[in-house]
């Protein structure tokens, strides 16, 4: 996450889910953890907490999905994923919990969201966005979502971009 | 880039365990010891093929609200409308895809209430409809590539 605002105030809307030790730890790790074999130790040093207190609240905060996971961010346009392309589904509402579920489970799908329709316009209701090495990659594994989806598709498209307008990450306040 | 270090980023990207040392177990079946690991990792920061190693945090949980909007915005005045959603602060990114819906970007507030503020005057500046597809579930988030 890099870039400029908006900036989020945790303590403004959800005051439940974070106290302000809580809110210590997101602001330190948000660039990311210390790279040293005790990363939660170096951590609470930092912070002048006990290193178990951290501990419970990092776990505390992923069981409540505030933290998705800990892991690596990588960079697609590196590992030469240099296509994406925004899929999207017209899913029957019936199975969308389901199928979005096995959609959003393939390795080259990042984001996977069900959204409304705006008839008559719009009728996708599934979102995801596919990762390629090249146009045909990306098509070949829209393929193979729309095998998985099989008759629960009532049609698709695929929106590549052509152009970035705008780009900034989300910060949050420290 | 060895087969290592793709090893290495093929499953750190599914996430370690909350624990006082995370990057033994990855180490050792790796057959690598922590500070290899963790010199290797620092390398693949820095050499931009990893952008972050840490917590991956959900901006809704945190407080935020986010939604991806959409528009058709006529081909003359493209340029006019991109700047126009581009200086709103809330808006985070913006695209240009190839669809009638051709601009598609993602407004970000602090409270719900703002992101439909925020529709609402670019509706009124730009003339054109915004489509609001706030997500109704999330399915997973975050990518996996393997290399």
């Amino acid at each position: 996450m890099t870039g400029n605002p908006p900036d989020f105030d945790m303590m403004q809307q959800d005051g439940q889910l974070l106290d302000a030790i809580d809110r210590q730890i997101v602001v330190a790790t948000q660039a990311g953890l210390p790279l040293v074999a005790a990363p939660y130790d170096a951590l609470a040093g930092q912070l002048g907490l006990d290193v178990e207190d951290v501990l419970a609240r990092v776990a505390a905060m992923q069981e409540r999905g505030v933290i998705r996971r800990i892991a690596a961010v990588p960079n697609h346009y590196a590992l030469g994923y240099t296509e994406n392309g925004m899929s999207v589904w017209d899913v029957s509402d019936a199975r969308i919990s389901e199928l979005g579920q096995q959609v959003g489970a393939l390795q080259y799908v990042s984001h996977c969201y069900q959204r409304p329709r705006h008839l008559p316009l719009w009728s996708y209701n599934l979102f995801a966005m596919v990762h390629g090495r090249s146009r045909e990659d990306v098509e070949t594994k829209v393929t193979a979502i729309a095998g998985l989806l099989g008759e629960h598709c009532r049609g698709h498209e695929v929106l590549y971009s052509k152009r970035i307008l705008k780009k900034t990450g989300l910060r949050i306040k420290g | 880039m060895d087969s290592v270090d793709a090893k290495l980023v093929n499953i750190l990207q599914t996430g370690l365990p909350v624990c006082a040392r995370p990057f033994d177990e990855v180490a050792a079946s790796l057959d690598l010891s922590v500070e290899e690991l963790l010199s290797r990792l620092q390398r693949l920061l820095d050499d931009k093929v990893l952008t972050r190693f840490g917590p991956m945090f959900n901006a809704e949980k945190l407080g935020g609200a986010l939604s991806l909007c959409a528009l058709q915005a006529p081909a003359d005045r493209y340029d006019e409308i991109a700047e126009l959603v581009n200086a709103f602060t809330e808006v985070a990114h913006n695209y240009e895809r190839d669809h009638l819906l051709n601009m598609w970007f993602v407004v970000a507030t602090e409270q719900p209430q703002q992101a439909a503020a925020v529709i609402r005057e670019i509706e009124q500046m730009s003339g054109c409809q915004v489509y609001d597809m706030p997500k109704q579930e999330e399915y997973f988030i975050g990518l996996q590539l393997t290399v």
